[in-house]
Parts: C-alpha cells; structure tokens; sequence
C-alpha cells in the first residue's frame, strides 16, 4: 500500500503545517513510513505552495509523488497550478470559497473550511478543519491518531481552539462524503 | 567553563524519542547527542533551519551558539572552540561553504576536530537558494589547497542525517580532522520518522587528550598515549601544555618549519596516512541485490532513494538490478568499487550534479566494467522513470 497526499494553498495558510501533522499521525501514531516534503516560492506570504505526502507500509525510495490519491486545494492558484498529475481516482477536497472555480467535469468534495474556523472565531484554524475534513473522507488515518498529531503540533496556548477546529472539520468531511 | 555533557538534559530538550523530524532538524539532534558545546554560523538556505534549531537548542543544554558575521568567521570560531575544548560544528551551503575553504585547510592543518554540515544547493555561486543538489562533492575533498584526505558523508533518510552526524563527530574526535556531512537541500527539507537512539546504544569518541608530562610534551608527532596511532593527544587550550598552533609547515613541536622539506614530508604524510591507513575501517556502503547483479547502481545521498525505487521497478520486470549506497564518501570506498566493477557489466552513477563522484568510480572501476553517469541538475532529484531509462526499461 502506497498512497499519496497534495495539499495546497497560497503561503501562510499553514499548507506545511497540514502536511506534517498528517505524515507524523501516520508515522509516529500509527505504525505507516511517511515522508513529507513541500515546496513554495520565496515569498513569506502568498503565492502557490505545496506540501506532500507519501504514506506507505513499506520502505519509501523516491520521496516525492509520482501520483496524487488526494488533492486539497485552498486557494484557486494552487489548484490551478497542482493538478497536472491526477489520476482518475483521485479525491479532490476543495473548500468552495477559496476555490470558486473549481467545476473541472469531475466530482469535488466540499468543505468550507475557511467558514467554519471563522465561525469558531480564528480563520487562522483553517489548515486543521481541512487537515480534520480531508482525512474522514480519505479513510486512511485514524481519527484519533491525527487528532494526536494535531495536539502534538498546534501552540500550547490554542489547543482548545484547535481541537475544535479539527472536530468540525470531522463532522464536515463526514457530510461531505454523503453529498457524492 | 567546562562543557559537562548531560545526557538527561539533552533528552529532555530534544523530546519524544519517535519524531516526524525535517532532515536539517536531525542535523542538529545528532550533534546534541554526540555532546556539541558549541555551534557557530551564518545562516543561508536550506541549511538554516540547523543554526535555527541550534540556537533554539543548544543553550538549553549548556552550549554555546553564536550567530558569526560570515562563513569564514563561523569556521574560524569553531576552530576556536575546538581549541578549547569544545565538541564544535557549523552548517552551511555551497555559498558559505566556498567562504569556509580556506579555514577548512587550516583545521586539517593544524589537527582540529570539528564538524561542517554542507547542506548542498545548486550552483555555482547563489544558484538556487532552495533547491537541492549534490555539486560540492568533489569541494569537500579538493576544495581547500594542499595534499589532504577529506572525511565526508552522505545521509539519505533523515535518520541518518541525525545518525552520520554523531559519526561524524566520532571520526573528527579519532582522527582530529575536520568531518563533512553532505547533505542537500532535498534531505535537508524532508520530513520523515526518526527514532532517538538510547544512550546505551550511542557509541561516543571522544579526542584522547595529552597526560603526558610537560617536558617529554611533543605536540605534533605520533599519539604518546595510544601505541601505534598517528594522531596527536590534543593539548587542549588552559589545560598547561604550550602549544604553537600554525598553519605553515610546522615541525614535531610546532614551530614553524617552512624551509625544510623533510619537516614537511612527515607533517602532511603523517595527516593523511592517520586517515588512509585507516580506509578500509572507513567504509560505510549498503548493499541492495548485488549478489545476482548485472547492473548496478553506484550513489549516495539524496539520489540513493530514486534509485532504490528504479532498481525494485526495474527487478520486478526481471532485470537484474543492484544498489550500492555511499554512505560515506570520502574516503572513497575504492576496493568495495573495484570488486564490484569485475562482478557486473555495467555501474550506472546517478549524481545531482554533472558527474563528480562518477570520476573516483570510473578510476576504480579500471576498465573492468562500463561506467555511465546520470546527471541532474536545476534542483531536482532524478525520477525513477529517467533512471529506468538508464536500464532499458519501460
């Protein structure tokens, strides 16, 4: 088993952070190898950046993606940007307010991620309602080791916060999945 | 004040003991476990995250990091700290690495312990800051002037960025050389799962220190504590011993010696000999399939991993692939090669740069077998694909 995760956005929204919280939930509260790796401009903020990937119950050789099973975008510049190398079973989860031109011919799941961190009071939370969205409806990981690995990665000061945010992004990727 | 390693401190600052952990973080956890007291450097990418994680780290256990104005200031305070004591390191990349050329021929010359991590980016000069590459293989071991013997090695998972770094602090404490950690801004940038050695399980050198009495005190000649070994007792600075510290050509008792050839001869004989009698202790490979081989991979670093995936794609397709990883560099492992090159028909050497490393594979391989290079370059790793290309294979 060999499965690999993109997630994009513009810098700042904590792309990397998400990426790292999942590759640590897989490899250090699960028993998966995992590699993480990203790439981003040099800019401190804004423009496309990426954060990858590759879980696996093997030894992991080359430590890029070669193909993406699951694609998160949150930003409309980096979706157009990263996703070249889909294959026809790849799940895109897209929040629809970041990327509003997203109808590409092929089913999205839907996650308003941004939306709900605001509504808990920080949109700064957005990267752990997606993080907590897009791993319900992938299915690899479980729930309980990301959400370790989102306690073991977020400022102590805003655990709370930051539980909250991942529980509502659950509860959001477990709706999304029903509506495809 | 004298640096006491604590063991428990250090555990205490680095953490759990299964990490998800960036590759130049590693650098850094394993330079705190081989006891670092003192990091000095400048910080350039991707390199910086280790003084990042130095300065964060280093002081909670005791040590000492300081941010220097440049790269040959950084190197020359290391060299410093080394002289007083310390268990001493820097980080840079290429650019830095350049400024540090000239101290690094100085540390060789005058016997210094300490530890370059060179976390290669593409060049020449500032190239592209972000990238990785693997173009200052052949600068760790000429780039500096002079006769020497280079000690260098190449992690290619991010356990072994924390692994190669304690050896590499254990051989610069052996043979009190300057050591390099090659590593690239691919390894440096990555995250992967590490386990923290336990402390008896971590086999620490450190440098034998001169007893000796004052008067029968010769300070560059053969061990007087240990029988038989090339390297000096380190007469470490505040401890009594008055030691003349150059690098011009200096004789047994340090002085320099500079018309006389013979004192020169046995100088730079006795510096590289203490590293070449030793090579064949030195090697460091892991082997992958080469029992059956026909063809096999020769590489190190980052561009190990490509290939271990084009070798398993190209053996499930029935060719017979092999894997021989680098893991360190210089010395060169030369019989390792040469044994290998009269076994198989062809030695395929995959670099991210235009060939270095292929050149000391080519001279050992002598004619024995083929020996292509495969070359990137523009801050990427090979994809398997182009390595499979390589094999004639779909």
């Amino acid at each position: 088993m060999k499965k690999e995760i993109r997630i994009c956005g513009f810098g700042g929204q904590g792309v990397i952070l998400s990426g790292f919280i999942i590759g640590k939930a897989a490899a250090v509260f699960m028993d998966y190898n995992a590699v993480q790796s990203q790439s981003y401009g040099p800019e401190a903020r804004g423009g496309a950046a990426r954060s990858e990937v590759i879980i696996s119950d093997e030894k992991i050789g080359y430590p890029r993606p070669t193909g993406v099973d699951l694609l998160v975008a949150m930003s409309q510049e980096s979706f157009d940007t990263y996703r070249d190398d889909l294959n026809k079973d790849t799940k895109i989860v897209i929040d629809p307010d970041l990327v509003p031109k997203h109808d590409i011919g092929r089913p999205v799941y839907k996650v308003q991620a941004q939306k709900i961190a605001e509504e808990l009071g920080n949109k700064i939370v957005t990267n752990i309602v997606m993080v907590g969205a897009s791993m319900a409806i992938f299915g690899l990981i479980d729930e309980e080791a990301v959400k370790k690995a989102v306690l073991d990665s977020v400022p102590k000061r805003f655990l709370e916060l930051n539980e909250k945010a991942y529980q509502k992004g659950v509860e959001a990727g477990k709706n999304a999945l029903k509506k495809i | 004040m004298v640096y006491k390693r604590d063991p428990k401190k250090i555990r205490e600052v680095l953490g759990n003991k299964v990490q998800f952990l960036l590759g130049d973080m590693a650098c850094v956890y394993g330079g705190l476990l081989a006891g670092v007291s003192f990091f000095g450097g400048y910080p350039i990418t991707p390199a910086s995250e280790v003084a990042e994680g130095m300065a964060r780290m280093l002081p909670r256990v005791g040590g000492t990091y300081i941010q220097m104005e440049d790269e040959i200031g950084s190197i020359a305070a290391v060299i410093g700290a080394a002289w007083g004591g310390a268990k001493s390191m820097t980080a840079t990349s290429g650019p830095g690495f350049s400024l540090m050329m000239e101290n690094y021929g100085f540390a060789v010359m005058t016997e210094t312990p300490c530890v370059i991590v060179n976390v290669q980016r593409t060049g020449p000069s500032t190239g592209q800051p972000t990238l990785g590459a693997q173009g200052d293989m052949m600068q760790a071991r000429y780039g500096t002037h002079g006769d020497l013997e280079a000690l260098a090695f190449a992690p290619s998972t991010v356990q072994e960025c924390l692994d190669l770094t304690i050896e590499a602090f254990n051989l610069s404490e052996k043979y009190r050389n300057p050591v390099c950690v090659m590593t690239d801004g691919e390894m440096g940038h990555l995250r992967e799962r590490i386990v923290i050695p336990d402390e008896k399980d971590l086999k620490l050198i450190n440098r034998v220190e001169a007893t000796i009495s004052k008067n029968k005190y010769i300070p560059f000649t053969n061990s007087q504590t240990v029988k038989g070994s090339k390297v000096p007792d380190f007469p470490t600075f505040g401890i009594g011993y008055h030691t003349y510290v150059t690098g011009l050509t200096h004789n047994e008792k340090g002085f320099p010696a500079t018309d006389k050839q013979k004192d020169h001869e046995r100088l730079v004989k006795r510096i590289t000999e203490k590293i070449t009698d030793d090579a064949d202790k030195l090697v460091k490979v892991e082997k992958f399939n080469l029992d059956d081989a026909d063809t096999v991979f020769v590489t190190y670093g980052a561009s190990a991993r490509p290939a271990e995936t084009a070798m398993e794609i190209a053996r499930s397709k029935g060719k017979k692939v092999g894997l021989l990883t680098l893991k360190i560099v210089w010395p060169f492992p030369e019989k390792i090669v040469a044994k290998l090159a009269k076994q198989v028909d062809k030695i395929i050497v995959p670099e991210m740069n235009l060939g270095q490393i292929y050149h000391p594979v080519r001279e050992a391989a002598c004619g024995n077998c083929e020996v292509e290079v495969a070359p990137k370059i523009g801050g990427e790793m090979h994809l398997p694909v182009e390595l499979l290309k390589y094999l004639g294979v779909k």
